[in-house]
């Protein structure tokens, strides 16, 4: 173990950057004149990948993300529901809130997580973070293991319990569109500004601005921004966010805590083998024993 | 010639011929051709065949209605009785074969050889059985190869999958012996012989492996889990009970092999085991004491509850009490009984952590409440019966316990 971890972290980090750096550079050379947004690559690191912005304080309840994210993936379901589910991958849900007439409404869906937990939980590799910012589903890889599910920290992958052969459902980003030079469904579909898609780093300077402009009415904390190692999606709003059903899930990206078993386990292994393999060496020296 | 059924007063073991139906009437319908066979099982085994039948039956419904039809698991509940208890709490089970394996042909303690064909077997009956819950488990049982194609090394569960694999490949392998001998295909059987001790090191390399990677699937949930039972040492908690319940089920495979099939397991084994056992559960107090203690938590720490009162029934039921029961097994002579009643403490307390550590340290997370269906139960069941009328029928077969008296000679 002669590399210490960290080392090897900023290694693989400037590397991305590097690699983001080159793919920038080779992208805005292809890119004649190329209109709109279009979503170059980017590394995930360095704040250029797409993300979102849900201003709480803004959302009206009107539900439009719901209904434009249904109609964008082809369903008829019952966008009032509260819960995610197959066919709901983000859900509009009316929180109470204490010392308040108005209620709150909080969108809930796939949180983009910049080291996604479902990813490295997955047996197959049909979960992925993209460079532009999405994490996308490969449903012809899954076996429906459901480690995913598990293993998410805002526990939002939902299964289709009414199939034969279900999949796994969230929300993934419209990555289709983003990859089209379109702006996902939902934040197309917000009439008030609630939902705002933009650059990772962009919107954090956006968040901040609005928490600083207004310091007495925002509470002041971007949820999203450290949250189990940051997330594309980011939250801020006016009443604390355990009062509106956000896990409490802490800094650390959990993938790190199975990486660092991961890593150990080619030593652990060779190590076991070669004790093994002494001890029958040494075993044999005095003959055979019960 | 003794009818196959019967257990034997001798050794003679082998009556492959002997099944009744082989010699019915030629012209006789399907009821009466069978008749003779249903017989001959015995209530016992006819009434965990009759499992088996319904729990094929269930598996069959969860096949063609699906997951949500045929359990209670939900998107508060991803996993549940199937890949917990039959897969998580099930592989420590089968840790027996690769303890025993590697002791005699790693570290060469030949007078364990008696136990290594019962322990390989109920292993290698085990890791399938895990497997057959897995295929019922997950939602697109046609794509269970594509781990083997599809490769994620971040992922824990691509770990414990492949070594699972190689593993159960290994468990054919370190049995495959008593099926050549009793083929009379000598050759094949010498060769594997030749190569055993590298076979069972690779065996128990791949279990100390998985049987604690099984412990780090759990890692990757914190915020999902009760701080009773999330821990970084996980895999270490994991890998020594694992290695505790694998002793305690060679323990009862040893009383299974006196009391059902007539043949006594020598008291230097079975006295060795459970001096093993003991070792192995002041280590395992030692580690779940300290893993508390060191985080802060421990059943002495919580109210009364459910999960204090698990904690608590981990601790003194699946620790502290087999840890007495062999310690007076040792004082007193012929202590067999308290041998065998501490390796099924010990062997239930394992199973408790595992289910306490994938199911009830996950409830306070859970929007709705987790109770397994019929069915599930049911397929649990049927897979447990089969697993043991294969043991038996093996036994009942092949040269299972002979071997090793003779090698010991």
């Amino acid at each position: 173990m002669a590399v210490s971890q960290p080392e090897r972290v900023v290694g693989r980090r400037r590397l991305l950057r590097w690699g983001a750096a080159l793919a920038g550079a080779a992208a805005a050379r292809a890119a004649t004149g190329a209109a709109g947004r279009t979503a170059r690559a980017a590394s995930v690191v360095d704040g250029q990948a797409w993300a979102m912005l849900v201003d709480i304080t803004q959302c009206v309840g009107c539900r439009s993300c719901v209904f434009a994210c249904q109609e964008e993936n082809g369903w008829k379901g019952d966008p009032e529901g509260q819960q995610l589910d197959g066919e709901r991958w983000t859900a509009v849900r009316e929180v109470a809130v204490k010392g308040s007439e108005e209620p709150r409404f909080v969108r809930t869906e796939c949180f983009h997580c910049l080291q996604p937990s479902c990813a490295d939980a997955c047996i197959v590799g049909a979960l992925r973070k993209t460079a532009e910012g999405p994490v996308v589903y490969d449903a012809g890889k899954c076996i429906g293991c459901r480690y995913c599910m598990i293993a998410c920290p805002f526990q939002v992958p939902r299964y289709q319990w009414d199939q034969t052969f279900p999949l796994v459902a969230k929300c993934d980003f419209c990555a289709d569109r983003i990859a089209a030079g379109k702006q996902p469904a939902c934040s197309e579909a917000c009439p008030t500004g609630a939902t705002l898609f933009g650059r990772r780093d962009e919107l954090v300077e956006q968040a901040r601005a609005r928490l600083a402009s207004e310091p007495d009415r925002y509470v002041q904390h971007i949820y999203g921004l450290e949250e189990a190692g940051g997330t594309s999606w980011l939250f801020i709003t006016d009443v604390p966010f355990e009062q509106l059903g956000f896990a409490r899930v802490g800094t650390t990206p959990p993938p790190q805590r199975t990486r660092a078993w991961m890593q150990r386990v080619p030593a652990i292994a060779v190590g076991i083998a070669g004790l093994l393999a002494a001890a029958h060496v040494i075993e044999g020296r005095g003959g055979n024993h019960a | 010639m003794r009818p196959y059924w019967r257990p034997a007063a001798n050794s003679s073991g082998s009556a492959l011929g002997a099944v009744p139906a082989a010699s019915g009437s030629e012209r006789a319908g399907l009821v009466e051709s069978i008749r003779p066979s249903l017989q001959a099982a015995g209530p016992v085994r006819l009434a965990m065949g009759l499992v088996v039948a319904a729990a094929l039956v269930a598996a069959g419904y969860r096949m063609i209605y699906g997951l949500g039809a045929a359990t209670h698991l939900s998107d508060a509940w991803p996993w549940g009785l199937w890949k917990i208890l039959g897969v998580v709490a099930g592989i420590p089970l089968a840790a027996g074969a690769f303890v025993v394996a590697a002791w005699v042909h790693v570290f060469r303690h030949h007078g364990y050889e008696s136990l290594a064909r019962p322990a390989v077997l109920a292993g290698f009956i085990g890791y399938l059985t895990a497997i057959a819950s897995l295929f019922v488990d997950i939602g697109q049982p046609h794509r269970i190869w594509h781990p083997i194609v599809m490769w994620q090394p971040h992922s824990v569960l691509f770990e414990v999958c492949w070594c699972v694999i190689l593993y159960t490949t290994v468990l054919a392998l370190e049995f495959s012996p008593v099926a050549f001998e009793k083929l009379g295909w000598q050759r094949a059987g010498r060769i594997v012989q030749h190569f055993i001790a590298p076979i069972a090191g690779a065996g128990a390399t791949l279990c100390v492996l998985h049987q604690s990677s099984l412990g780090s699937l759990f890692l990757i949930a914190p915020s999902r889990m009760s701080p009773m039972w999330y821990t970084p040492w996980l895999p270490l908690i994991f890998f020594v009970s694992s290695v505790a319940a694998g002793l305690a089920v060679l323990q009862l495979l040893a009383w299974v092999a006196d009391r059902v099939y007539g043949q006594p397991v020598a008291e230097s084994i079975r006295a060795g085991l459970a001096r093993g056992l003991t070792g192995v559960l002041v280590l395992y107090l030692a580690v779940r004491l300290g893993d508390w203690s060191l985080r802060g938590t421990g059943p002495w720490r919580t109210s009364w509850g459910l999960e204090g009162a698990l904690a608590w029934a981990e601790l003194v039921m699946g620790i502290v009490l087999p840890l007495a029961l062999l310690l007076a097994a040792g004082v007193r002579a012929g202590g067999q009984e308290w041998r065998v009643a501490a390796a099924a403490f010990t062997a239930a307390g394992v199973l408790l952590h595992r289910l306490d550590t994938g199911l009830t340290s996950m409830r306070e997370a859970a929007w709705l409440p987790y109770v397994p269906s019929a069915i599930e139960w049911l397929v649990m069941a049927g897979m447990v019966c089969a697993g043991i009328l294969a043991y038996d029928w093996v036994a009942r077969r092949l040269p299972l316990f002979e071997h090793g008296r003779e090698a010991a000679r």
